[in-house]
């Protein structure tokens, strides 16, 4: 896998006080990457950095071959960014703003009004491409951010939170949007705070707390390593002495009762078929089978209770 | 080490769409409307004025412009207040209202430097003050062909030109501090009161303590005072501080192309007036020469003042 962005060490500081300290990673070609964390732990600024707007402190950091400080115009012709704040000038209509980014681009005109035609029916704005962006709802706004990534035919979309502030029907919607465009071979870098939603869509994450990578990899990858194992499986079943033959199933780590003939497993990976078959051959009469997806929520909240505040060492599980 | 590609990239994009913006907002409604009316009000009585002396003068179109009444100041005066007023409302919420709105992190993810919006909002900003003021001139010359009837020479359109084109770069000192004030405050109330506490301090308060202050520096010869002259140090230091503020630039070097028999806009000595015809108009070459350093300082107050705002802008981060 290429990497298409790679950091080192990569370190801001302002005023003394260090807001990314010395992050490595690098995201591989067509890969869905997340940046994790609460507000202020530094996601934000790392995405300037590698866009060229904010000068790095200390590191290194390529995009797609490039160094954005030194040939930011290739870097940021190459790259789509959908700030958190989204900015679209209130007062121009959907098409006028995409047009503007267009001429800023040096497309010419005929190329530019295909190209927004066919951005604004991608993100389904077709319909109120001549309305004043003032009046389009969040979701609206975050869609015609993406029509522009579209327009451009970027080849990296950075994203930054673009799910806060959205209903759910809208995060749906506009995750699906994402899809599409990995689909469409584009490396998709995207920064949040609402792990669960974000944790759908992402080949690997990175979780940052206060400017540190403190995990990084594909959440199944992270769960085990922190949760102890991947998987929850749920039983429900009669019968007799079903906890020692679900312990014996392989895969299975731990079974624990919680309550009546219900048991709780945890396994490293997806062990139903292996269970139901375990209470069959044992005579019981199986009620209710269900799995938990290990949860980025879980991981996260299980971390930094273990850790109690203090940083464990980077550990890739990638 | 040279910066790749050209920072001129996406500049006139920035400009035609910061000008289409100045030229629909409410805030160039008011703009205008204010400069016509008061336009309109200083050349009635003008005009009032001048039809008693039409035969006399050779310059009637110029007298236009500087002819004043007792109850009200001339045009050129009047546009001495009024082009700073213009310029601090169309440049100071320039930067910091992109960052407001929150946009200035999504225009600069686009591929241009930072230089291409300053620019661009910049230069958006003179042009539409350049259409004002040209659409003022030629309402002034028709005005003055109806009321008065009497066509204006070649010579006095081109000063009336000259006119023109200094009150475009008077405004854009003003602009220019605008625009700089936008980038240095966060806010555009604030950066509003700032440009317009300085424009306060240099149009009114400065003609009154420059010469307090050259009082200090070179105190009156107690030699000249008993002949009842000024002292000459006195008056070039209080000509040279006077001449700090754009307001007493723009007023010198409409007093020397307007007003054709101006002959030099310092103190003079008498030995140096021998010969002259005095009251006798000027060629129009001579005027602009008398005129030509003042311009020069107001072009070279705009450079300074964008250059300050250039590097203050650069270093400024760009979330907000």
């Amino acid at each position: 896998m290429d990497a298409v962005i790679a950091a080192q060490g990569l370190t801001k500081r302002y005023d003394g006080a260090v807001v990314v300290d010395g992050i490595d990673f690098s995201v591989g070609k067509g890969e869905t990457f997340g940046l994790l964390g609460p507000n202020g732990s530094g996601k934000t600024t790392t995405i300037l950095m590698m866009l060229g707007l904010t000068e790095r402190s200390a590191g290194n950091v390529t995009v797609l071959g490039e160094d954005p400080m030194r040939s930011p115009l290739t870097v940021k012709r190459r790259v789509g960014y959908l700030p958190d704040s989204i900015g679209f000038y209130d007062n121009l209509t959907a098409t006028e703003n995409l047009a503007y980014t267009a001429r800023l681009m040096g497309l010419p005109r005929s190329e530019r009004e295909r190209r927004i035609a066919a951005a604004l029916a991608r993100v389904r704005l077709s319909g109120v491409a001549g309305k004043r962006v003032g009046t389009f709802s969040r979701g609206m706004q975050q869609r015609l951010g993406l029509a522009e990534i579209i327009m451009k035919r970027a080849e990296i979309a950075i994203l930054d939170e673009p799910t806060s502030g959205l209903d759910p029907q809208s995060t749906i919607e506009f995750l699906d949007l994402i899809r599409e465009l990995r689909g469409e071979g584009v490396t998709v870098l995207l920064s949040s705070h609402q792990l669960d939603q974000v944790q759908r869509i992402c080949d690997r994450v990175a979780l940052f707390q206060t400017g540190r990578i403190v995990l990084m990899g594909p959440v199944g990858d992270l769960a085990r390593q922190v949760l102890g194992a991947g998987f929850v499986v749920e039983v429900e079943a009669e019968g007799q002495g079903l906890d020692r033959r679900l312990a014996a199933v392989p895969g299975v780590s731990a079974v624990a009762s919680i309550g009546q003939n219900r048991y709780r497993l945890t396994a490293d990976r997806d062990v139903r078929p292996e269970a139901a078959r375990a209470v069959v051959a044992a005579g019981g009469a199986l009620t209710k089978l269900s799995v938990d997806e290990p949860s980025l929520d879980a991981i996260y909240a299980r971390y930094f209770q273990v850790g109690s505040g203090v940083p464990r060492e980077v550990s890739d599980a990638a | 080490m040279r910066r790749e590609g050209s920072p001129w990239q996406g500049l006139g994009a920035v400009m035609m769409k910061e000008l289409a913006d100045h030229l629909s907002s409410a805030r160039m409604r008011v703009l205008e409307w204010l400069v016509v009316l008061t336009a309109v009000a200083a050349l009635y009585s003008a005009i009032g004025q001048l039809r008693d002396t039409t035969a006399e003068d050779p310059f009637l179109l110029l007298r236009l412009f500087t002819v004043q009444s007792s109850s009200l100041p001339s045009f050129v005066a009047i546009l001495g207040f009024l082009i700073p007023l213009m310029a601090i409302g169309l440049g100071f919420d320039a930067i910091n209202g992109e960052y407001n709105h929150r946009t200035l992190s999504r225009i600069l993810a686009q591929p241009i430097y930072r230089d291409a919006l300053l620019i661009g909002k910049f230069l958006a900003g003179l042009v539409t003050l350049a259409i004002s003021l040209t659409c003022l001139w030629l309402l002034v010359v028709g005005l003055a062909l109806l009321f008065l009837g009497v066509p204006p020479g070649g010579e006095e359109i081109a000063r009336s030109l000259v006119f023109l084109i200094v009150a475009v770069i008077y405004g854009g000192v003003w602009l220019a501090l605008a625009m700089w004030l936008s980038v240095v405050f966060r806010s555009p109330a604030t950066a509003a009161l700032a440009a317009l506490g300085i424009w306060l301090l240099l149009t009114l308060l400065w003609p009154m303590l420059a010469p307090a202050i050259a009082n200090v520096i070179a105190p009156a010869d107690p030699r000249y005072a008993a002949l009842g002259l000024p002292t000459p140090e006195t008056l070039e230091w209080q000509q040279i501080l006077a001449r700090l503020s754009p307001h007493d630039l723009f007023g010198e070097a409409m007093l020397a192309v307007l007003s054709p028999s101006t002959r030099a806009l310092g103190p003079v000595f008498l030995n140096q007036l021998q010969g002259a015809v005095l009251g006798a108009p000027l060629p129009f070459d001579q005027s602009l020469l008398i005129a030509w350093p003042q311009t020069v300082s107001l072009i070279a107050a705009v450079i300074l003042l964008v250059v300050g705002a250039y590097v203050t802008f650069q270093r400024r981060e760009v979330r907000a």
